[in-house]
């Protein structure tokens, strides 16, 4: 049908690339929503000031979560073995997470429709938590993807999973885990200091963003000492063919611990993301203490870039290594779909993202302003 | 080996989940289109009646719109996390849709819809109308996509499989994308939600009616939910996605198990109005019949006959035989990716390889079938002959009451007539029935498809996670109190938010002055007045 310009290899490359684009899209934008969720019970006290927080994300949540949505379909569309083999093998977590998620709009448009103090505690309880368990979970599913996942092929190519939702909360999990809460917190915070009015509840999330900018540095710097150190990482052995029919089986890849540091030494610009994942807490941390706002939101926005690309970076061409059968690891380029749907994928990308683009842009300038205590009072659209 | 267990509770779970959505989605597409039109009167007319309207009606929208999105995620990822290898298989060709859904649809509404609450003050009247009709297109487009994905399962075009890869990969998107049952699902279904948001409006407004209260919002909002709802009938059941059950044998036996036809109709074939569908005697009691209806709805001609379940159930076996030797060759070339002989004979038998697949259920190895095994496959190919009959008759029942219902609706409010009495109760009482036939609508649709997952390429036995019975039972169970409460909650609120009524916002510039409050009781002007 259509003639294609690039070839399979190029084209995988682009949508691995568009891949990281996605979940850096998805935490960029719906990650200082969960962030400010699950600040909302810490910072904001009574009523009046929980309502200020709410709706300093009340118009755009809805928009953000999308990215998680399209991530989602996106996967599916290039990267079906990706798709199928995490989310049934992440089973309850994914569970956990589309419950949270499930949760979080509805106490969003739900909460203020009644005026009894004791609705409105339990659906901002269900908003902290629709915003503290997908942050959480998220980063524990990344630290599962680094540490390898249980998962075998028959020749039928059907996945089994060996083990349960106990078996994924083990130490780099868990700091993966942590550190996307702190990084997320953050993010929150920054997003607060561009779009509270100051007062108390800034105050109060900024304090809570100091915290987080220092438990993100530490955690990200105990995450690659245990990469370096520790039992992880995968290669691929011979040379894999980046044309080749995308078929795990026709590949072959072995455990090899610090396998996750190699790229590093052989694309040394990739240093740049670990360096981002470093720079951007301390750089939030800096503006926090400065007193300013904007390079509070850079720096966690960078933070956000940096950590995602470290993870993506340190593990190419692999995208979902197996633990129980290393042959069966998924990579770059025995994954995707064919060239002719990764090569529609991408012509409907580049016409309608800079769109989404576009549009987003312009709804976040009509709602361009701080919130202030005096809106949340008298407007009567506001949740 | 298929733990069928697990398959069996596997659809159970997708079929609450996708139920529960779609009662939420149709409500959105209606009530999104009708909130354009509200508005757009309010900016032709300035009368700050119809914006109470719009803000009115915008209300209940958003209550039913978060929930449906809500519900929506769980649709997005219950492909992976419960049908794994169906994802693996088709992920190339229904991945696709799925993706663009997102970006160029769900994004549009998403995003639109929070400046569509929260922007009454920051845009004019023209910018928050074009904002609100962005998240009617935004939603129905959603709807095109997904019954783009959908279509492509019961009609598999523009792709083939690869033995490779083990899966269906895109031939043809444009293929996929004009695909003429999704076409008429389409615009099918989106009516339908049409129909469901026009009761929806016209029993809330007619139950204030009743009551006297908010009169004059409720009988502009009964007038144009009776116009738009005729209109939207009318399409349901003439747009009815009959025309595509002629295309593939699934289709056919589809219709023809719906229609409890057991033998071949000579052309034109005639329509069962009412029977009693006998699956042992494979024959249909008492059946009282219309000639000719049927062949010239299903075959747009009068000389071509339209088949019958036996019939398709002696092709099933044919295609069953010849996809053994698809299978055959996909095994050997799993053992030499090069073996040309194997390839060649793959490609002579590729239309019936899935086929081969159906004896999976009986025996692990198709190539050791028997004969008795072939026929146990082929006749497994016939979904459930008495639940198609009936759901297609209360679902094609409550379609054709909708169109009457309507058009007396459209003759009352066209001669204003508002007077309280049975049709108004009526109107009150008939809000539940779309959601009655759009949920037989999805079963006949779904159940009807069976045995396969994509019709003639995956049976859907094969199609499950890898699982256990436990795992599942927890996510039903987790999901059913989940769903549970947030329905009880989401109708208490509507239903609050019902008896508080609409608001009467405080007056903008621009506004004309409203001369007609208190006017004479039994007549409003219409929207041109």
């Amino acid at each position: 049908m259509l003639p294609t310009p690039f070839d399979y290899e190029t084209l995988r490359l682009i949508w691995w690339l568009l891949m990281g684009v996605l979940l850096i899209g998805f935490a960029l934008t719906d990650g200082f929503d969960l962030g400010v969720g699950a600040l909302l019970p810490f910072i904001a006290r009574t009523d009046e000031e929980r309502r200020l927080v709410i709706n300093s994300i009340g118009a755009t949540w809805e928009g953000n979560q999308v990215w998680f949505i399209l991530g989602g379909g996106a996967i599916f569309a290039a990267w079906p073995f990706v798709y199928a083999i995490s989310f049934s093998g992440f089973y309850f977590a994914m569970f956990i997470v589309l419950c949270a998620l499930i949760l979080r709009p509805v106490a969003f448009k739900y909460r203020s429709k009644h005026p009894e103090s004791e609705w409105r505690t339990r659906w901002d309880w269900a908003l902290f938590t629709g915003s503290f368990v997908p942050a959480l979970v998220f980063g524990v599913a990344v630290g599962n993807v680094l540490v390898g996942v249980p998962f075998t092929l028959d020749s039928d190519l059907r996945s089994t999973w060996q083990g349960g939702l106990l078996d994924l909360f083990t130490p780099l999990p868990l700091v993966a885990g942590l550190l996307s809460v702190a990084m997320l917190v953050l993010h929150g915070s920054g997003w607060l200091s561009l779009k509270i009015e100051q007062g108390p509840v800034l105050v109060r999330a900024r304090r809570w963003g100091q915290g987080a900018a220092l438990a993100a540095v530490v955690l990200f710097a105990i995450g690659g000492a245990m990469l370096t150190y520790g039992d992880y990482g995968f290669r691929v052995i011979g040379t894999p063919d980046p044309r080749g029919p995308s078929n795990p089986l026709f590949t072959a890849a072995v455990a090899a611990p610090g396998a996750w540091l190699e790229n590093y030494s052989r694309f040394p610009w990739m240093i740049a993301a670990p360096v981002m994942g470093f720079a951007g807490p301390l750089i939030a941390l800096l503006g926090i203490l400065r007193r300013a706002d904007l390079p509070v939101f850079l720096g966690s926005s960078l933070a956000v870039i940096g950590t995602i690309s470290s993870v993506g970076l340190s593990m190419f061409p692999f995208i979902l290594p197996s633990s129980v059968q290393p042959a069966a690891s998924l990579t770059v380029w025995n994954a995707s779909s064919s060239a002719l749907t990764l090569w529609i994928m991408l012509i409907v990308t580049i016409i309608f993202l800079p769109l989404v683009l576009l549009y987003t842009a312009w709804v976040f300038r009509v709602l361009f302003g701080r919130i202030t205590t005096e809106q949340v009072r008298s407007n009567p659209d506001f949740y | 080996m298929i733990d069928f267990a697990v398959v069996e509770m596997s659809r159970l779970q997708f079929a609450l989940t996708a139920m529960y959505h779609f009662l939420f989605v149709p409500l959105t597409l209606g009530l999104s289109f009708m909130l354009v039109i509200m508005e757009s009167i309010y900016v032709m007319t300035d009368k700050a009646v119809w914006r109470d309207a719009t803000r009115f009606w915008g209300k209940l929208f958003g209550i039913n719109f978060v929930i449906g999105v809500a519900t929506g995620i769980t649709m997005e990822f219950q492909f992976g996390t419960n049908w794994a290898y169906f994802s693996h298989t088709v992920g190339d060709v229904f991945g696709a849709p799925l993706a663009i859904e997102g970006l160029m649809a769900f994004f549009l509404e998403a995003t639109f819809v929070g400046l569509m609450f929260f922007g009454w003050d920051k845009l004019s009247k023209l910018g928050h109308l074009g904002v609100t009709f962005m998240v009617a297109v935004g939603t129905n487009f959603s709807a095109l996509w997904i019954l783009i994905a959908n279509g492509w399962m019961q009609n598999p075009v523009g792709s083939k499989f690869n033995p490779e890869t083990m899966r269906m990969e895109i031939t043809s998107f444009m293929d996929v994308i004009m695909n003429p049952v999704a076409q008429a699902k389409f615009v099918h279904t989106v009516s339908a939600g049409y129909v469901t948001g026009a009761v929806f409006v016209l029993g809330i407004s007619a139950w204030f009616i009743l009551k006297g209260r908010h009169t004059e919002v409720a009988r502009r909002s009964f007038t144009v939910a009776a116009s738009f709802g005729l209109a939207a009938a009318l399409s349901v059941v003439v747009l009815g996605d009959e025309s595509g059950y002629a295309l593939t044998d699934n289709q056919r036996m589809k219709l023809a198990s719906l229609e409890a036809m057991w033998d071949t109709h000579p052309a034109p074939a005639s329509l069962t109005l009412f029977g009693i569908p006998d699956v042992e005697a494979r024959e249909t009691h008492f059946e009282v019949s219309v000639p000719w209806v049927l062949g010239i709805i299903a075959t747009h001609s009068f000389d071509q006959p339209v088949r019958g379940i036996n019939d398709m159930v002696a092709t099933a076996a044919e295609r069953i035989r010849r996809g053994i030797f698809a299978y055959d060759a996909v095994e050997r070339l799993k053992i030499d990716r090069n073996d040309l002989a194997a390839r060649a004979r793959f490609e002579e038998h590729r239309a019936d390889y899935g086929y081969a697949l159906l004896l999976k259920r009986f025996i692990p190895d198709p190539r050791l079938a028997t004969g008795e095994d072939i026929y146990k496959a082929a006749l497994s190919t016939v979904p459930n002959v008495p639940v198609m009959f009936w759901l297609f008759r209360i679902m094609a029942g409550l379609g054709f009451f909708m169109i009457g219902f309507f058009a007396l609706a459209f003759w009352r409010a066209s001669r204003h007539n508002f007077e309280p009495g049975i049709f108004l109760k009526a109107a009150v009482v008939i809000i539940p029935l779309p959601f009655i036939a759009i949920q037989t609508g999805w079963l006949l649709a779904e159940i009807g498809r069976q045995p396969w997952v994509v019709e003639g390429s995956l049976p859907t036995f094969l199609a499950a996670s890898s699982l256990t019975i436990g795992q599942i039972w927890t996510t039903i169970i987790g999901f059913t109190l989940l769903y549970g409460s947030l329905a009880v909650i989401m109708v208490r609120l509507m239903l609050s938010t019902i008896a508080h009524g609409p608001e009467r916002s405080p007056p903008q510039r621009g506004d004309v002055p409203d001369r007609l409050s208190g006017a004479v009781p039994g007549i409003i002007p219409l929207p041109a007045e």
